[in-house]
């Protein structure tokens, strides 16, 4: 079988285990209802928290509060996404050590699209929600001069940004083969990169910057691409292209997770520990 | 599946096996605490040189204490690890190497993790075993059916699975593995914790399946019972190697397993003047203890004893396979000993 083929056979997998999750959720439809309204509320209080800060000052390094809000905007809708699609993956490490990741495999599904699916938590759409309204109400309070790249930039930096979101969950659960509490790392990257994404890149020393531009490319979510919408400097020298390279940067992020997921799955299968 | 037993033992590939293993071994490299962030590696040889071939349509059981290697077997066999040795066929197919294409083969029941969805009614599970599986829907149906009719799960289709009784969810999770035609049917530990009925219920569907449709069923267990109703061979493995490979009463004879006759009689008697080979080896009060070897019938001797005292009452203890395990293992190596020089 091809990688096509594997890729289909996984999303039809994923589709039927998430399909199932959604099933069991609405076993307790109360407790989904609570839980949904508390994620949005929760979400909703992180933005508030933002709002407070613009209460007290004009500009944050520069940035006005809208400026700020596109850049929230962008990243959580991002994180919301890929949070949604994966967020259950740090469950792992937990799976390995219970010993039920076995289940998995004896299953005729690749394992990925098993775990990726496992727990599938439908009031995480509650993120996204609040990423779009954040990425609504900034859009409308911002004066952009756009142009037709601008414009195409928009769902193509959504879509770039969940997927490379999408590789820090994969790589970090492909990790938790090898350190089975690994799960509190893997949120560092994942939670904490996107809250580093929400402020602007100038509030940063510059060291971090780079970290995060060249060696675990998070700016390629929304800084980059938003400092060409905002026509804001970017605190690095880089040439202008690189706010359109966010597509190839998560195609490569997504093929390094790829790999980082079939050596830990090796090493599992290899040690089964 | 009709076509099993024609063609099966000759596609299983391997010679006349259909399930081959030739010298397959499993090598941990295990990391142990030696004090604060130091480590040691050792090297744990979980599965050592283990040869030996199932035929399409036996029932085997594969025994061994705790940490024997059994349940690393199983999951080399089923593919979720990866041998570091040797040659390893299910069905014709490197478990290892085509892990989704054997799992259209191969059936597990993983005894105390159920498969099952928890929040959902049973019948949910299944419908997810048809679609992941690809089952076609005349054949889901007709053995959905089967199932039902055989495992008794009627009334349980639309219970959801965390309101079922351990046994029910047993038999739950031993349907939801065979919807699919497996060939083969792995089963660790299938009756533990089961009442009486249960585990009647359990064996008879197994024996039924195995006459049926000729599915190779290889299963783990602590209970001597179990294989002693439903296996007609049985596999001791121990420090990783096989120890034992033959019929049951081969094993008793071999571990000089011995069954235990406790006898209740009408008042305190000094110790029965059992027939040979039984004999006392405890006495309370008016409850005797009586040692006799698992290759014997229990017959004569009841028989001569009910004859000969006021008897109330008696039952008898199968031998503890851990025993029995530990005997052998004794016996060999005082053999072994006695050899040498």
């Amino acid at each position: 079988m091809g990688e096509g083929g594997r890729l289909a056979q996984g999303v039809r997998a994923y589709g039927l285990i998430a399909g199932m999750w959604i099933r069991s959720t609405m076993a307790y439809r109360a407790s989904f209802a609570m839980t949904a309204v508390g994620s949005l509320v929760v979400t909703g209080l992180d933005f508030v928290g933002i709002m407070l800060m613009f209460s007290q000052v004009d500009a944050l390094a520069g940035y006005a509060l809208a400026e700020v809000a596109f850049l929230y905007g962008l990243s959580a809708t991002s994180f919301g996404i890929a949070d949604l699609a994966l967020g259950s993956m740090e469950r792992l490490g937990r799976r390995v050590r219970d010993g039920t990741l076995d289940t998995l495999l004896v299953r005729p599904a690749p394992v990925l699209a098993q775990v990726a699916a496992d727990r599938f938590a439908p009031r995480r759409i509650g993120r996204v929600v609040q990423g779009l309204l954040v990425l609504g109400y900034a859009l409308a309070s911002l004066d952009i001069d756009w142009t037709a790249a601008k414009l195409l930039l928009m769902p193509v930096t959504l879509v770039s940004g969940a997927a490379i979101f999408c590789a820090v969950f994969v790589a970090g659960a492909a990790f938790q083969f090898v350190a089975q509490d690994a799960s509190e790392v893997q949120n560092a990257f994942t939670y904490g990169g996107t809250t580093l994404l929400q402020y602007p890149p100038t509030v940063f020393a510059q060291e971090l910057v780079r970290g995060v531009t060249f060696v675990l490319p998070l700016a390629f979510v929304n800084w980059l691409p938003a400092s060409h919408v905002l026509g804001r400097p970017y605190p690095l020298e880089l040439p202008g292209w690189v706010a359109f390279a966010s597509p190839p940067v998560a195609v490569a992020c997504c093929a390094l997770a790829g790999l980082a997921w079939r050596a830990g799955l090796r090493s599992y299968r290899s040690t089964g520990s | 599946m009709d076509d099993g037993r024609g063609r099966g033992g000759g596609s299983g590939g391997g010679g006349d096996g259909f399930i081959t293993l030739d010298r397959v071994e499993k090598v941990f490299d295990v990391r142990r605490k030696a004090g604060f962030l130091k480590r040691e590696r050792q090297r744990v040889r979980a599965v050592d040189s283990l040869s030996f071939t199932v035929a399409r349509g036996e029932m085997v059981g594969y025994i061994g204490p705790n940490g024997a290697g059994k349940s690393t077997t199983i999951k080399m066999l089923t593919g979720i690890l990866t041998p570091s040795g040797g040659r390893l066929r299910v069905a014709g197919i490197d478990p290892s190497r085509e892990r989704t294409r054997l799992a259209h083969r191969i059936g597990v029941v993983f005894g105390q993790r159920t498969t099952l969805w928890w929040d959902l009614p049973l019948i949910d599970s299944y419908r997810l075993v048809h679609r992941m599986y690809r089952i076609p829907d005349a054949r889901y149906r007709e053995n959905l059916d089967r199932m039902v009719e055989l495992l008794d799960l009627g009334d349980l289709l639309d219970v959801p699975v965390r309101q079922l009784s351990l046994g029910q969810r047993m038999r739950g999770d031993i349907a939801a593995a065979l919807l699919h035609d497996p060939q083969v049917l792995y089963l660790d530990e299938p009756t533990i914790g089961l009442d009486v009925v249960s585990k009647t219920k359990v064996r008879a569907f197994l024996r039924e399946l195995n006459a049926e449709r000729a599915t190779t069923v290889l299963l783990t267990t602590h209970d001597l019972q179990d294989i002693e109703q439903l296996c007609s061979r049985v596999m001791v493995i121990d420090h990783g190697r096989l120890m034992y490979d033959g019929p049951l009463a081969g094993l008793h004879e071999a571990g000089e397993g011995e069954r235990t006759l406790v006898v209740d009689l009408e008042r305190e008697l000094p110790p029965i003047d059992a027939p040979a080979p039984a004999r006392v080896v405890r006495v309370e009060g008016a409850r005797q203890w009586l040692a006799f070897p698992a290759s014997r019938s229990a017959a004569p001797i009841v028989a001569r004893i009910a004859a000969e005292y006021p008897l109330v009452d008696l039952s008898v203890r199968e031998p503890d396979i851990e025993a029995v395990i530990a005997k052998m293992y004794a016996g060999r190596a005082g053999r072994a000993d006695r050899a040498a020089p």
